[in-house]
């Protein structure tokens, strides 16, 4: 073999295609939030692909009220001890020094996220500025495109956390697809007013007029309950899913966690998400969402 | 009828899609495999990035894990990327609990060895039998290979460690490119696919 096989040559980390890319290596797959390293094993074992480490599932941060905030690191770096897979961990809105802490102690994802109170009510975080790649939470197409611009490398439609409700992550899920088939009709005279339409930067929004999906990874979260409930997800167009309290506040967390990982990837199967939802135990209660003021309504969050 | 080789990605879990687009630019019928029934149709697959664990798993639960173990053994060609790689060592480092591999490369592979998110690279790599410029080579919480059995041929290092792999027609590399849209790995592996083809219809 020739010696210049084993000259390194400049490796460069942090670029767009290496964070956007570790977003493509977890499609058709569960991403589970988990509050111990106990949790994180029964998440990994289960087949999850990463985890969400954090000190509370969105469920008990809706009773408990109060100020949310980035977990402990402690917490997270015990997190990190006890699995393979990435491990994700969220820093509040706008809070730019929690996620350069985030980045600090080695995780593999940042979710800049409206599941926490954010810390500034105009600003995102400056995502190029990290070498950690974020996901964020978007309620329609203009508000997907607003966090690409500011350096996102994957989205997640936000649906309304810790309800064990559906419906708002159908609606937003809808809602970008939706706003996406539209612009793949438009001339290129019209996507100049759509960008302006959609608050969105031109080069976004063209670039999602040509290639008719987001040029980053989209996943789905806030509500997943079911094995069904998330193969709806992906048959909806959402490429993987983020399930919150769904898993641990269910009562057979092991079974429903795997059961919900084999719906995803058979989520066209009805047969095979049949077989995963038999005997799952109690799901999460849940909370209709129409009976939650606007005020408790993280989707709201972000903007 | 058309006489295109038929190219399978596992899609149990991982980067599928662009490993679909990277070989239906090289004259094939690319299609996603995830059930033995479906395994059975193609004359090669390509075990795509994604997570390692993941993808075991649902192979065992599944029923695609034996059967593909047997084609392999029985000499379809297969290429694996990142996570792919992984599956196709006969032996890992720290393998998690109950994780299994297809097998096929006589090498023995260190999981997530070049670190975490924050590590992962673009560099440039020289792998033997592409020609032209080096490929760009984009390496993902990824895997290195430790050691390779002498039925295993190296196709490429990086900063002193093996990251490209031959044996027969099983095919390895610790990086994706599938994410560069430079299809000439992908290339690499569908003439290994058609030389499969021909020696069989001989």
């Amino acid at each position: 073999m020739s010696s210049t096989l084993s000259t390194p040559q400049n490796p460069e980390t942090g670029t767009a295609r290496v964070k956007r890319g570790m977003a493509e290596q977890l499609k058709g797959g569960v991403i589970m939030d988990v509050v111990t390293p106990e949790q994180a094993k029964i998440a990994e074992d289960a087949g999850a692909v990463a985890v969400m480490a954090l000190e509370r599932v969105p469920a008990d941060i809706r009773k408990d009220g109060g100020v949310a905030r980035m977990s402990d690191p402690d917490m997270i770096e015990g997190i990190i001890e006890a699995v393979s897979i990435p491990v994700m961990a969220k820093s509040r809105i706008g809070h730019f020094v929690e996620a350069q802490v985030l980045q600090s102690l080695g995780v593999d994802y940042i979710d800049e996220s409206e599941v926490l109170t954010p810390a500034d009510e105009v600003n995102h975080s400056d995502k190029w500025a990290f070498t950690t790649p974020f996901v964020c939470g978007a309620t329609n197409l203009g508000e997907a495109l607003r966090r690409i611009a500011e350096g996102a490398a994957m989205i997640r439609s936000k649906g309304e956390a810790g309800t064990g409700n559906v419906v708002e992550a159908v609606r937003h899920l809808r809602q970008i697809k939706n706003e996406m088939a539209r612009l793949r009709g438009y001339d290129n005279h019209e996507l100049y007013a759509a960008a302006k339409e959609l608050r969105a930067p031109y080069e976004l929004v063209k670039e999602v007029a040509e290639l008719g999906k987001l040029p980053v990874v989209l996943f789905s979260a806030g509500g997943v309950a079911t094995p069904a409930d998330a193969a709806l997800m992906r048959q909806l167009g959402a490429e993987g899913v983020f399930v919150g309290s769904g898993i641990f506040k269910s009562g057979d967390p092991a079974k429903r966690a795997a059961a919900i990982v084999k719906a995803t990837t058979f989520y066209d199967d009805p047969k095979i998400i049949a077989d995963a939802s038999r005997n799952l135990g109690e799901a999460m209660v849940g909370i209709n969402c129409d009976v939650l003021p606007e005020s408790e309504r993280y989707a709201n969050r972000g903007w | 009828m058309t006489d295109a080789p038929v190219i399978g990605v596992l899609a149990l879990q991982g980067d599928v899609r662009e490993h679909l687009i990277a070989l239906a630019a090289a004259d094939v019928v690319a299609r996603p495999v995830r059930r033995p029934e479906e395994l059975a149709e193609v004359d090669g697959l390509v075990l795509p990035g994604g997570e390692s664990t993941t993808i075991s798993k649902l192979a065992v639960l599944f029923g695609v894990m034996e059967p593909l173990r047997a084609r392999v053994r029985g000499g379809m060609p297969v290429y694996g990327t990142c996570a792919g790689m992984i599956m196709l060592a006969d032996k890992i480092l720290d393998p998690r609990s109950g994780q299994e591999t297809v097998g096929g490369i006589d090498m023995i592979v260190r999981r997530n060895a070049f670190g975490r998110q924050n590590e992962s690279f673009e560099a440039a790599v020289d792998v033997d039998g592409v020609e032209g410029d080096p490929v760009e080579g984009v390496f993902i919480r990824a895997p290195w290979v430790e050691s390779v059995g002498a039925g295993a041929e190296v196709l490429a290092e990086y900063d002193g460690h093996i990251v490209a792999v031959r044996q027969g027609n099983a095919l390895a590399t610790s990086f994706h490119p599938e994410l560069t849209g430079d299809h000439r790995v992908h290339a690499l592996f569908v003439d290994m696919v058609r030389a499969e083809r021909t020696a069989e219809s001989l």
